[in-house]
């Protein structure tokens, strides 16, 4: 059987069409994806995310294993619970994933890592912290929420009422535990917002209390068109092992600073960048259709794919993520339904608070 | 569950046809086709006028999900396209079988309607899904 979140139950009551991702039951929509979408860009909603990873680094050389580890640079984090986006890469520079990492101390980070690769991620994890005084635990009693939207901060000081004076006014990036809750002000949508990780038999309560403020609950489908508009990565799509961060969009979450770092993945990347390599570019077509994953791009110098391809709720037409020979112009041609379509390339970012970008 | 009028007929491509009389047929999709499509977000019709033959795709249903071929259920002419979808693609969802209709085609031989699904012989066309 699938593994289920302790939202299962909240899902099924609120309506939602539950899907297989990646070995977990999740909400794909509770009836309009685009609805919940909305909500997102004009009001509020929330998803269940528990079925990430969340896994806390401890330990003397905690900060000396990520720095091995970690593409960004940990040593760049000074404010406790100050949050930073990164990936783990191969050898090779490929993406074995990207994560968000939290930091508390020079001997205590938490890091939160997609759910598709957990496996795979704490294994590489584990390997890794052989060399280094640290202890990795994962953390599988807790629960996480996202939410996402112009009117969280206010649904949120709902809820909790005096204890909000503890997140009012945090900059994105950043985190604090209240209570039982650990409330970051990061998020997949291109809003302002909270991720709030807690214990499991509380994540419920906190659910129906912000679904009864008026919260929408918001599932995959609109998950994947809001983080697209945003020109957000998806793992698995958008990069994989076989993708550096340099092909992805992801280089300015590569320290190259200091030098003398050796993090895992940094000679491959310096050559790479040293003999070139393709890019990740947003493709928009303001005519009919929608641009899908695996079509075929043409531009100046070559060809390319599109990686993640939707139609824009927000905007009205179609955009996408596409990997491209760096000579691309500003136009691609895309074979869709067998004939090609020109549409303009831009920058991989489409929609921000609420806000078109092209 | 999904909805299946007993008096219309179906193909087993999911489209719903309903005898207007003088030989003219609406045409749509099911119930249970825009909700496996989700949220429509384009609809292409075919022109007033086109001849079609019975199998021919002719239109595309476009969700945030997939692009979807429509296909003609009986062979005719094409007598009227739903203007209003072009600004509203979601009334294919939220009325499939009302005013989310997509054409309406004068049938060459209105007695080919005969041979497509009944809602029982579309049931269990969905069943086998």
């Amino acid at each position: 059987m699938a593994n289920r979140t302790p939202l299962y139950d909240a899902h099924v009551k609120a309506g939602a069409k539950m899907v297989d991702f990646h070995g977990w039951d999740m909400p794909l929509n509770y009836g309009s994806q685009i609805e919940e979408h909305n909500a997102v860009r004009n009001d509020s909603g929330v998803f269940d995310v528990s079925h990430m990873t969340i896994v806390d680094v401890a330990g003397l050389d905690a900060k000396a294993f990520l720095r091995k580890l970690l593409a960004n640079d940990v040593a760049k984090l000074s404010i406790p619970g100050k949050a930073q986006y990164s990936s783990m890469l191969n050898e090779k520079g490929g993406v074995i994933d990207d994560l968000i990492v939290y930091f508390f101390s020079d001997t205590s980070y938490r890091l939160v890592v997609n759910s598709a690769t957990r496996e795979r991620d704490v294994e590489w994890i584990q390997s890794v912290a052989r060399n280094f005084q640290v202890d990795i635990t994962e953390q599988p009693t807790l629960a996480m929420v996202a939410l996402q939207g112009p009117k969280a901060a206010a649904k949120l000081k709902l809820i909790l009422g005096d204890d909000f004076a503890a997140v009012d006014g945090m900059k994105p990036f950043m985190s604090a535990q209240v209570g039982d809750l650990f409330i970051a002000t990061t998020g997949y949508t291109g809003e302002a917002g909270y991720e709030i990780v807690l214990p499991a038999a509380n994540v419920e309560k906190l659910w129906d209390d912000l679904l009864n403020v008026g919260v929408q609950p918001c599932g995959l489908g609109a998950r994947d068109t809001l983080r697209l508009e945003a020109g957000m990565n998806l793992y698995g799509q958008d990069m994989d092992e076989g993708i550096t961060p340099l092909e992805a969009n992801m280089g300015w979450s590569v320290a190259f600073e200091p030098e003398d770092r050796a993090f895992i993945g940094r000679e491959a990347l310096e050559k790479q960048k040293a003999e070139g390599h393709d890019k990740l570019v947003g493709l928009v077509m303001r005519e009919k259709g929608v641009l899908r994953h695996g079509q075929k791009v043409v531009v100046e110098g070559g060809e390319g794919v599109i990686t993640s391809g939707t139609f824009s709720p927000t905007l009205g037409f179609s955009i996408a993520m596409a990997r491209v020979p760096s000579t691309v112009g500003e136009t691609a041609e895309v074979e869709m339904r067998k004939k090609f379509v020109t549409v303009s390339v831009v920058k991989p970012s489409f929609v921000r608070n609420g806000k078109a970008l092209v | 569950m999904s909805t299946i009028p007993k008096e219309l007929k179906y193909a087993s491509t999911h489209e719903w046809v309903r005898n207007d009389g003088d030989g003219v047929f609406t045409v749509g999709i099911t119930e249970h086709a825009q909700d496996l499509l989700g949220d429509m977000v384009f609809v292409e019709l075919p022109e007033v006028g086109d001849t079609v033959a019975a199998g021919d795709d002719v239109a595309v249903c476009e969700s945030v999900k997939a692009a979807s071929d429509i296909y003609a259920p009986i062979a005719g002419e094409v007598l009227e396209v739903n203007e209003d979808l072009e600004d509203a693609p979601e009334t294919v969802n939220n009325d499939p079988y009302g005013d989310g209709w997509l054409f309406k085609i004068k049938a060459e031989d209105p007695s080919e309607v005969e041979s497509l699904l009944d809602a029982e012989g579309y049931q269990a066309v969905i069943d086998e899904d």
